[in-house]
């Protein structure tokens, strides 16, 4: 299959402090890659640079085969959907405007098509009541499914998920990542960064794990997560678990 | 009480509703002159030139740090005496209120703008909008409705402060107000209580929809 992503040898500093040292890395179309690692490791910093939030110190970034440029971001960012931590649905536009502003203003599809295709979406992820609802009136929940449907009206050729659960209460981080579930299931080509363990487990085709702007390991999901073969990913797995302190 | 009549000996009342029209048209001139510089100021204060900054920051702090009323002094005087240069009351005062309501104008365009989340910015360059966009969808908008409730706010000080014209010759609502009592010294002895009483409700029916529009707003915009 295609590659709809390629990075070569990515390079990323800040005030002379190496982020991503020399990362590379092919995503082929439909293939979910999740990226794991301690903080600050470079995980955020290679997604923004994917989509020129970021600008690379040094490497080059394919879509399509196509070279990212500052002359061609604006274009790119049109095909790579991204959904961040903090939510970031627009406060003054209700849920349908966030959703149409993307398709309407950028890609200059017709209005009256893109609100019917945003009802079906918020009908697919259970929100076809909050058409017209203002972000504070949404649970955090409830606006990273808006801010995924938001991303996927752009059609994108990929998605970019910077820990979008990270900043959900526990009970609401399941119902944004079955959405994420059931996109990697219809196909969706995604870079995730998250946490969430056995959701990586779960949706992963391969699993990276950064440290210190370097690919630590790599693998499928059921080999990473439990026969890691670097001690370092292995100290970071063990970071998850714990034992009982109580004897028995 | 018997006092209160002088509020409507002759033609009193025209003189003082009068005397409420060069106020208003004083602070109207200088609002509008205010918004219009200041939002030009604000963006200025938003960039990084270290020299625009240092200018604007002098400026910011000379109107903050200077009372109005010594403003209006050497404006009025002050031009007269160095420059020879003798400006009517009414031009000083517009000069003067300009001067200071643009830079505090500017100071708020400046925080409305650069309290905006940056990730706004983000999201939105990340559904592939250009800048010109971003700005016209997402940023303004939200920068207008932080603005429009301190904005307003701005407005009203500024109605209140002219009453320091009538110290530089303009005759506004205070000075008619104090006119009134000076010529009725003899007749009506009290009657500085109702004037002035007078003049408090005409400030308070000039400035009073204003603040209430503000409140509104801020209500709505939450």
């Amino acid at each position: 299959m295609e590659n709809v992503l390629e990075i070569r040898n990515l390079k990323k500093s800040f005030d002379g402090n190496g982020v991503l040292d020399g990362i590379s890395l092919s995503v082929r179309e439909g293939e979910v890659i999740v990226v794991v690692g301690p903080s600050g490791c470079g995980k955020s910093t290679l997604l923004r640079c994917v989509n020129g939030l970021e600008q690379p110190d040094g490497g080059e970034i394919l879509l399509d085969g196509k070279p990212i440029s500052a002359g061609n971001l604006v274009e790119v960012r049109r095909q790579i959907g991204m959904v961040f931590q903090s939510y970031d649905l627009f406060p003054h536009m209700d849920v349908l405007e966030n959703l149409s502003l993307g398709p309407v203003k950028a890609l200059k599809r017709p209005k009256a098509q893109v609100e019917e295709e945003a009802r079906q979406a918020l009908r697919r992820v259970g929100l076809e009541d909050k058409l017209h609802a203002l972000p504070r009136q949404l649970s955090g929940g409830q606006k990273q499914r808006v801010a995924l449907v938001r991303a996927m009206m752009m059609h994108p050729r990929m998605l970019l998920l910077d820990e979008i659960t990270a900043a959900l209460d526990p009970e609401m981080v399941r119902e944004v990542l079955n959405v994420v579930l059931d996109l990697a299931r219809d196909g969706m080509t995604m870079l995730i960064v998250t946490h969430e363990m056995r959701f990586a487990e779960a949706v992963a085709d391969r699993v990276l794990f950064l440290e210190n702007g370097n690919i630590v390991e790599e693998g499928k999901p059921a080999d990473f997560f439990h026969h890691p073969t670097t001690e370092r990913a292995r100290q970071f797995l063990d970071t998850f678990e714990f034992t009982s302190v109580k004897k028995p | 009480m018997r006092d209160l009549a002088v509020l409507f000996k002759g033609n009193n009342l025209q003189r003082l509703l009068g005397g409420l029209g060069v106020t208003l048209e004083l602070s109207l001139v200088s609002v509008a002159l205010s918004v219009a510089l200041g939002l030009l100021a604000g963006v200025l204060m938003t960039l990084k030139n270290p020299v625009i900054r240092a200018a604007m920051r002098l400026w910011l702090e000379t109107v903050r740090i200077v009372p109005q009323l010594v403003l209006l002094f050497l404006v009025y005087f002050g031009m007269a005496k160095a420059f020879n240069l003798q400006l009517s009351g009414e031009a000083a005062a517009v000069i003067v209120f300009t001067f200071w309501g643009a830079g505090e104008m500017g100071d708020l365009v400046r925080g409305a703008i650069t309290s905006i989340p940056v990730h706004q910015r983000e999201s939105s360059a990340a559904l592939g909008l250009t800048r010109g966009q971003t700005w016209r969808y997402v940023l303004l908008p939200q920068a207008a409705r932080r603005l429009i409730p301190q904005a307003i706010n701005l407005a009203t000080r500024m109605i209140k402060t002219t009453s320091l014209v009538m110290l530089i010759g303009v005759v506004e609502v205070l000075k008619v107000g104090s006119q009134i009592i000076d010529a009725a010294r003899y007749d009506a002895p009290q009657g500085a209580v109702w004037v002035y009483g007078a003049v408090f409700f005409l400030y308070f029916f000039a400035c009073w929809p204003i603040s209430l529009a503000a409140g509104w707003l801020e209500k709505r915009w939450a």
